[in-house]
């Protein structure tokens, strides 16, 4: 059954929270034209307010709740400990402008965090201003942009970007205006050598690369890959949405990337929050490290024998300029710092050797019954074909008929060089049992495809609400609702 | 192991099946050289050592927890209902991933769905999307709209320079690479003008004008007019707006604006040292194709039901790639959510009497500094709850003598604006009684006189 909106909830004079009366005297407000008329707000008490949102979370489906096997996201288990510590009243209320003095707590944790993500990473130096992943790929281009302007090479306007590539790469490209260029996957799944030689040429910005890419594979070729894009002097940008699989394995700074966004709501365990928020710190090679958006948190004046270091800010010298307002994602990096503390770094290894082990066992157990392309060892995430000889079921379909089975669907349809693609990353924190089941139901929608396939095409069927019109979302586009028309009469 | 559930007998049998003898040859395409490096990190903590750890660096800072806050410039102190924190600690809503799934996904979907009309209840605007990371954020992406809406050929931008320091400068570095000539905001553009003067500046090159309501410094003006002139020349215009103001004052909506964008902090979101916090976005219906971030819309599931989805996502880079007006892919959702709790909790009452608290209070504030010789506002139109006030005297001074009587001063307004040295922006809201008002006015007394 459908919950009512806050608005159909909504009687005229009930109250909820209410606030204290003022204790000053009487100011005059201004002029009646400046003062709005109504204020078409709804009315609800506070356990209506409870209520409503109980029922509505009833609807969700959850990590909390189950397996969220959605290839390229990393849904882990988000501990609860971060929930808390992120939380103490010394972060909820301290302010993004008090005096440095005042804040040395948060600016501690903020520049270690800039130190072991280097760590982990390999880079120079990092920032932790951008809020997700896409601001920080977009942070990156921009300083690939400012790195080559500053040389005065003007001519540099192509990006090259693998054809497995998520869509935020060629799209924060696209927003400063350069061309994309794609660059083929050869028959193992790696870059296509040939077609990256072609392309690489004194008008290339540089190259865009997630690996492990979204095949899960790890490109075979890295080191001749960087190689060539360095040396028409481009720079590598690293996608990190795939850092799970390389903690403790291998260091994209060392593997000589120039620039890669870290993706805390997905390596580093900050909740997806049904969308966000995300944050996505940038780590960069020295060349790029006087092109990082401002400030950086830095150390102002050296520890000694009896004080600890006082900690600031700082502007690097050609800084690319602010991201945003404020600092960053200061809660999501409290979560992430609390994480990586609390792991150390066999932790942080354990982390990616479990989530390949994971990936690598749902495609031995079911690679016989789904075709694999691209069949090698894995890293975290795998992609199959959600299709099958000689009947119409779709990758669509199992993903809704996965639902029934009490699992969250994979990604569907990425990386678009697979047809049918069911994109499946188990990450680390789930046990045997749970993959066991979760093969057990994907063998037995491939048995359904040949016995009972209508089920499938119908499903789901065990959900709260049944397949979505979205057609009729698109073309009647109500993206609002109001307080009802007769609502003051219902006083 | 902290949080991987695999025995070891379990994990032979997984890599029995597999085919591998042990969890080192699964990485045998990471060229040798650099495999395996061990990371100089600190070892691992247990959770009760953690939880100590970040409780000493949380303990060491001062906050508006122990002090008495007067500062604003963009993030505000202000209470928030218990019920707000409960519910987004649902681990259904706040471990749940973008509502892909609409038929699992209808609790967030709904959430959302009522945020973007809150929004626009408040706003006065037509269409509202599922948010941007801050009001910073949310500013430049309305320049993106407006560069796309006249497909690059208007390429100048006016923007006042009361808009908030930080958010002009966010628009500088995302435009960086657009050709695009911001105007109107240089250093000795003139504080006390109007926005009539601003207006002047908008021509048939220009794509879009921003003003900001209250301004940086508090002010309210009504910009009905202005935005009629800018239209008049065929550009849009865009308002950053603060939401709480907005239970007392006449809306964009009203006034006619293009687009209204804004810091959601201000509803029920902590400061949190500056983040994650809201960048709602809302505007008029003919923009919407035109409109960057995710959009819910009402439709019917198979069985007739009213439900949920994501919609135009053909906009969107998962699907247009270099085409897309924007590469944004997450939003601020459990923010939007918690935003959403704060309004309907607090309801059409209890925000127009946190408007009238903030007003009230900060009216009172003014007045009783102003008293003091030496010390003056700055302006003299209508404000909301934060205002410039002139002290004669460096900031940093004052505030290192407010910080020993436990007050945390205003913003510094030389920072941002050299004709504005030793002035000092002070926000006020519902948080500060009248005795904590009184004392910032002895202490501040003191200190311009000591």
């Amino acid at each position: 059954m459908r919950e009512p909106t806050l608005f159909e909830l909504s009687s005229p004079g009930r109250t909820g929270v209410t606030f204290p009366a003022s204790d000053v005297p009487e100011f005059d407000l201004p002029s009646e034209e400046l003062l709005r008329k109504e204020l078409p707000l709804p009315e609800l008490a506070e356990v209506d307010v409870v209520r409503h949102y109980m029922h509505l979370s009833r609807y969700n489906y959850s990590v909390d709740e189950g397996f969220y096997p959605l290839g390229s996201c990393t849904m882990k288990y988000n501990p609860k400990i971060n929930e808390d510590t992120c939380r103490l009243p010394g972060f909820v209320f301290s302010h993004p402008l008090q005096p440095v003095e005042t804040v040395q707590g948060n600016l501690a944790l903020m520049f270690e965090m800039q130190e072991w993500l280097k760590e982990i990473s390999g880079f120079e130096a990092v920032t932790l201003q951008p809020a997700a992943g896409a601001h920080g790929e977009f942070t990156g281009v921009l300083m690939m942009r400012a790195y080559h302007k500053a040389r005065g090479d003007s001519k540099r306007n192509k990006m090259l970007i693998p054809d497995a590539a998520h869509g935020t790469n060629p799209a924060s490209a696209g927003m400063l205006g350069m061309e994309v260029v794609t660059i083929p996957s050869d028959a193992d799944g790696n870059v296509d050598l040939a077609a990256l030689k072609a392309a690489c040429d004194d008008t290339v910005v540089g190259m865009m690369l997630t690996n492990p890419n979204t095949l899960g594979l790890f490109d075979q070729h890295i080191v001749e890959v960087v190689n060539l894009v360095r040396d028409c002097g481009g720079l590598m940008y690293g996608d990190g949405a795939n850092l799970n699989a390389l903690l403790g394995i291998v260091r994209p700074g060392d593997l000589g990337f120039d620039v890669m966004h870290f993706n805390l709501h997905k390596t580093f365990a900050v909740p997806h929050g049904g969308g966000g928020p995300g944050s996505g710190p940038v780590g960069v090679s020295e060349r790029l490290a006087e092109f990082l958006p401002s400030p950086l948190i830095c150390i102002t004046e050296e520890a000694d024998e009896e004080n600890p270091p006082l900690y600031g800010y700082e502007t690097p010298k050609q800084t690319i300029g602010r991201m945003k307002a404020f600092h960053g994602h200061f809660g999501a990096i409290v979560r992430s710092y609390t994480y990586i503390a609390m792991h150390g770094p066999d932790g942080l290894k354990a982390i990616s050797q479990y989530a390949v082990l994971n990936a690598n066992y749902l495609k031995a157990r079911l690679e016989k019954y789904y075709k694999v392309p691209f069949n090698r060892i894995c890293m975290h995430e795998f992609v199959m074909e959600g299709r099958f000889e000689g009947t119409d079921i779709r990758a669509l379909d199992i993903a809704k008929r996965l639902m029934d089975y009490k699992f969250h669907p994979p990604t569907n349809y990425f990386p678009l060089i697979v047809r049918e693609a069911l994109m499946i990353e188990p990450t680390e924190t789930e046990n045997k049992q749970t993959l066991d089941a979760f093969s057990e139901a994907l063998i037995a929608i491939a048995g359904e495809a040949r016995d009972n396939p209508d089920i499938i095409k119908t499903a789901p069927h065990d959900t709260p609400f049944g397949r979505m019109d979205e057609v009729k979302a698109a073309r009647e586009l109500v993206l609002c609702c109001w307080l009802p028309e007769n609502y003051e009469e219902l006083a | 192991m902290t949080y991987i559930p695999h025995s070891p007998k379990e994990r032979d049998a997984m890599l029995n099946t597999i085919g591998l003898k042990n969890l080192d040859e699964m990485f045998d395409a990471v060229p040798a050289k650099y495999r395996f490096p061990q990371l100089d990190l600190p070892p691992a903590l247990t959770e009760m050592e953690a939880a100590s750890l970040l409780g000493e660096l949380a303990g060491s800072n001062e906050t508006a927890r122990d002090l008495v806050s007067f500062l604003g410039a963009g993030m505000y102190n202000h209470y928030i209902p218990s019920v707000v924190d409960h519910v987004i600690r649902r681990g259904e809503f706040y471990t749940a991933y973008t509502p892909y799934q609409p038929e699992i996904s209808q609790g967030t979907l709904q959430g959302i769905f009522e945020y973007q009309s809150l929004m626009t209840a408040l706003t006065g605007m037509e269409l509202s999307n599922a948010s941007h990371y801050d009001g910073a954020t949310a500013a430049a992406e309305a320049v993106n709209m407006a560069y796309a809406n006249f497909r690059g050929k208007r390429r100048k931008v006016v923007i006042s320079p009361t808009v908030h320091p930080q958010y002009r400068e966010t628009i500088r570095t995302y435009t960086q690479g657009m050709e695009l000539t911001l105007a109107g905001d240089d250093a000795n553009a003139d504080l006390q003008a109007g926005p009539e003067a601003l207006v002047s500046l908008v021509d048939q090159d220009t794509a879009l004008m921003i003003v900001q309501y209250p301004d940086f410094f508090g002010r309210v003006f009504d910009y009905t007019k202005v935005i009629e002139e800018a239209h008049a020349k065929g550009a849009m215009v865009c308002v950053v707006v603060n939401p709480v103001a907005l239970a007392m004052f006449k809306t964009p909506g009203d006034m006619g604006a293009d687009i209204v964008v804004g810091e959601g902090q201000p509803l029920g979101i902590p400061m949190w040292f500056g983040g994650p916090s809201l960048g709602f976005f809302t505007t008029r219906k003919k923009f919407v194709h035109k409109m960057a971030g995710r959009l819910v819309g009402e439709t019917a599931d198979s069985r007739g039901e009213k439900a949920y989805v994501l919609t135009l996502t053909a906009r969107e880079q998962h699907i247009k790639r270099e085409k897309a007006t924007s590469n944004i892919c997450s939003n601020q959702g459990l923010l939007a959510l918690a935003s959403a709790v704060y309004l309907s909790v607090v309801g059409k009452t209890g925000l127009r009497q946190v408007a009238d608290l903030c007003y009230q209070k900060a009216h009172y504030a003014a007045s009783e500094l102003s008293k003091i010789p030496g010390v003056g506002l700055c302006f003299s139109q209508p404000f909301f709850h934060e205002f410039a006030l002139c002290l004669g005297a460096p900031v940093a001074e004052i505030n290192a003598h407010l910080l020993e009587h436990g007050i945390l001063g205003g913003y510094d307004l030389g920072t941002d604006y050299p004709s504005m040295k030793d002035h000092m922006l002070i926000a006020v809201t519902e948080m500060n009684s009248k005795e904590e008002i009184d004392l910032l006015v002895e202490v501040i007394q003191e200190a311009v006189h000591a």
